[in-house]
C-alpha cells in the first residue's frame, strides 16, 4: 500500500520530469530556430555577395553608349544594342504563341475536360514538360523549327523554341488561377443561363486576369534568361546590325521580316564575352548580366503588384 | 388564392370524371435521380403548384436539394448524373428533362439562389444586369428599367439605389442576399428555386428574407429548400417531406404541421428525428 506521502513524492517527481522534458522541447525548438536563420542569412548572403560583385565589376560600364552600341573587338566600344533587341523580339513572338495556347489550355483543362485517366495522363504531363532541360526544347526547336518547318536560325525559331519551354508554366498557372475561383460563383452564372463560354469570358477569366498575368510574367522571365536553347538553334554571338524594323513608313506600315532575322540575346552576348580573355570583356559582361537582372527583376515586380491590383476587388 | 385542396390533385375528379387541375406549374413524375451507380432519387411525383411556396423539408442527405437541382438541370454540369422520370413546365407542359431540352433554356426559366449570398465580384447594377444581358439585353434605358424593377421587389432598392456601381461585396450579407433574388428575378423566370437561403445569415436578415419571399409569391411560383421546420411553417403553403430520396408526404403546410398522415412526418416535425 501506499501512503499520501507518497503519493505526493510521486506526484511530485513526475512534474519533475516533465518540466525537465518541456525544457528539452523547448531548446530544440529555439536550436531549430536559430540554425533556420542562420541559414536564411547564409543563402541570401551569397545572392547579395553575387549581386554586388555583378555591380562592382558592371555598373561603371552600363552608360547610353553601352546600351545603343553593337558588339565589338574592341571591349570599351562594345554594346548590347542587338542583344536586347533581340531579347525583346523574342519575348515579342515567346509571348504571342505561349499566352493563347497556354491560356486556352489552362481553361479547356479546368472548365470543360472532363475528369478522366486521360485528362490525368495529359496533366502529369504537362508537370513533367515543365521539368525538361531546356537544352532538349533546343533540339527540339532545331529539328522542327529550323530545319523541318526552315525558319532557319532566326528570331522566329527562338522565340518558338522559348514558348514551348515556357508553356507549361503558363498552363499550370492558369489552371490555379482558376482554381481560386469558388464553385459557387460558376454556378451563379450558369444559373441564370449562361453557356460555359459566358461563363469563362465574363467571369472566370476577367476574376483570375490577376493570376493568369503573374504566371505569365513568370515565365517571360524564366524565358528571357535562357541560353541554351537559343545557343542550340543557333543563335548567333556577334550580330552588328539590328534585324529590319516591324513599323514601315510606308504602306503596308507592318512588317514581318524580322520574324526571319539572325539575331542574339542578353544571355548569349554574356556568354560570348565571359569565354573571352582579358578584364574588359569580363566586365562587359558583368554589365549585361547585371542589365538582364535588372529586367528580371522589373518584371517580378510588375507581377507582385499586378496581383496585389486585380486582388484588389475581388474577395471571396 | 386558388381553392387547392389539401391531398395530392393531380389524380382528383370531379363528379363528371373530368379532372380538376389546379392551376399546377411544375409537374414532377416518378423522377429518379442517379449520381454515377448511387441512387439518390427514388421515383419522386410531386405537383408544385403556381404562385405558391412550396417548402422541402428532411434531415441531411434526404435529395431534397438534389431534387431542386434536378428543376434547373444544374446536374448537368457535373459528369455522371442522370436523370429517370419526367419534370413538365406549364403553361405549354413541357418535359425540362426531355431528350433534346436545351439545360440553358431551362435555367432562363427558373431561377435560383443559393445557401450562401455568392454575388459576382462586379457592381451592384452589374450583377442584377447580368441574367438580361445573357437574354440579349443591352439597350441601357431597358436595363436600367429592369434593374431599378428588380431591386425595388427585393427590397434593396432604397439602400442602394445611391451607389448601384458600387461593388456587391461591400453590402452586408442579408444585403447580398437579397441581391442575389434581384438577379434571380430580373429575368421575370417562372420559378425561382431557393436552396436554403437563410443559413448563413442572421435573424433580422433571415426575417426580411421571408418576408420577400411571402411577397413574391404574388408574382412567380417559389421552391424553397429549408432546414428549418419553423421557417416553412412560416412562408409555405404547401410542404413536401422527403426521407433517404424518397417523397413520403406532401400536403398543405398547416394540415401537415398539425396533422402529418405518415408517422416518419410526425416523428420529424415533433423532432424526434433529424
Amino acid at each position: 500500500m501506499l501512503s499520501v506521502g507518497d503519493f505526493i513524492v510521486l506526484a511530485s517527481q513526475n512534474l519533475r520530469k516533465q518540466e525537465a522534458r518541456a525544457s528539452r522541447r523547448r531548446s530544440i525548438d529555439r536550436w531549430f530556430g536559430r540554425i533556420g536563420l542562420l541559414f536564411t542569412i547564409g543563402t541570401l548572403g551569397v545572392l547579395a555577395i553575387l549581386l554586388l560583385n555583378l555591380a562592382a565589376s558592371g555598373l561603371t560600364r552600363i552608360d547610353w553608349q553601352f546600351l545603343l552600341s553593337f558588339p565589338s573587338r574592341r571591349a570599351a566600344e562594345a554594346g548590347i544594342l542587338s542583344a536586347w533587341v533581340g531579347t525583346i523580339l523574342l519575348m515579342i513572338v515567346t509571348a504571342s504563341v505561349a499566352v493563347p495556347l497556354g491560356v486556352a489550355a489552362g481553361i479547356y483543362l479546368e472548365e470543360y475536360a472532363a475528369k478522366n485517366k486521360w485528362t490525368d495522363f495529359i496533366e502529369i504531363n504537362i508537370a513533367n514538360l515543365a521539368g525538361v532541360p531546356s537544352i532538349l526544347y533546343g533540339l527540339m526547336a532545331l529539328g522542327l523549327f529550323v530545319y523541318q518547318f526552315r525558319f532557319g536560325q532566326s528570331v522566329l525559331a527562338g522565340g518558338l523554341a522559348l514558348a514551348c519551354l515556357v508553356l507549361p508554366i503558363v498552363i499550370v498557372a492558369t489552371r490555379e488561377a482558376l482554381r481560386t475561383i469558388p464553385a459557387a460563383i460558376r454556378e451563379a452564372a450558369f444559373a441564370l443561363g449562361a453557356t460555359r463560354w459566358q461563363a469563362v469570358w465574363h467571369h472566370l477569366l476577367p476574376y483570375s486576369t490577376g493570376g493568369i498575368a503573374t504566371g505569365v510574367i513568370l515565365a517571360m522571365s524564366r524565358a528571357i534568361g535562357e541560353s541554351a536553347p537559343l545557343i542550340t538553334i543557333g543563335a548567333l554571338t556577334f550580330i552588328a546590325f539590328l534585324p529590319p524594323a516591324p513599323i514601315l513608313s510606308h504602306a503596308p506600315f507592318l512588317s514581318f521580316d524580322w520574324l526571319f532575322s539572325p539575331f542574339t540575346a542578353l544571355p548569349i552576348q554574356m556568354f560570348n564575352w565571359v569565354s573571352r580573355p582579358g578584364e574588359e570583356f569580363q566586365s562587359n559582361a558583368a554589365a549585361a548580366g547585371l542589365f538582364l537582372m535588372l529586367i528580371t527583376l522589373g518584371m517580378n515586380g510588375v507581377a507582385i503588384l499586378l496581383r496585389r491590383h486585380a486582388q484588389r476587388n475581388i474577395k471571396w | 388564392m386558388n381553392p387547392i385542396p389539401a391531398v395530392q390533385v393531380s389524380s382528383e375528379k370531379d363528379i363528371a370524371g373530368v379532372e380538376v387541375k389546379p392551376e399546377v406549374k411544375v409537374e414532377i413524375q416518378n423522377l429518379s435521380f442517379f449520381y454515377g451507380r448511387n441512387q439518390v432519387l427514388r421515383n419522386v411525383s410531386l405537383d408544385v403548384p403556381a404562385y405558391q411556396v412550396t417548402a422541402m423539408i428532411g434531415p441531411s442527405g434526404c435529395g431534397k436539394t438534389t431534387l431542386l437541382r434536378c428543376l434547373n438541370r444544374m446536374h448537368d454540369l457535373y459528369p455522371g448524373n442522370r436523370y429517370e422520370g419526367s419534370v413538365r413546365l406549364y403553361p405549354g407542359g413541357t418535359d425540362i428533362l426531355g431528350p433534346g431540352m436545351d439545360p440553358i433554356r431551362v435555367r432562363m426559366r427558373f431561377g435560383m439562389v443559393f445557401q450562401k449570398p455568392n454575388p459576382f465580384p462586379k457592381s451592384i447594377y452589374e450583377n442584377v444586369a447580368y441574367g438580361l444581358r445573357l437574354q440579349g439585353m443591352n439597350k441601357r434605358r431597358d436595363l436600367d428599367e429592369r434593374v431599378e424593377k428588380a431591386l425595388r421587389e427585393s427590397a434593396l432598392w432604397d439602400e442602394v439605389k445611391s451607389r448601384l456601381h458600387q461593388l456587391a461585396h461591400n453590402l452586408s450579407g442579408g444585403q447580398q442576399q437579397r441581391l442575389c433574388i434581384a438577379r434571380a428575378i430580373a429575368t421575370d423566370p417562372d420559378v425561382v428555386l431557393f436552396d436554403e437561403p437563410t443559413s448563413a445569415l442572421d435573424p433580422i436578415a433571415t426575417s426580411k428574407i421571408e418576408e420577400l419571399i411571402v411577397e413574391m409569391k404574388k408574382r412567380v411560383t417559389v421552391i424553397i429548400v429549408t432546414h428549418n421546420l419553423q421557417q416553412a411553417g412560416r412562408i409555405s403553403d404547401r410542404t413536401a417531406f422527403m426521407y433517404l430520396g424518397e417523397l413520403i408526404e406532401f400536403g398543405e403546410t398547416n394540415r401537415m404541421f398539425t396533422n402529418p398522415a405518415k408517422p416518419q412526418t410526425e416523428d420529424y416535425i415533433s423532432g424526434r428525428f433529424g
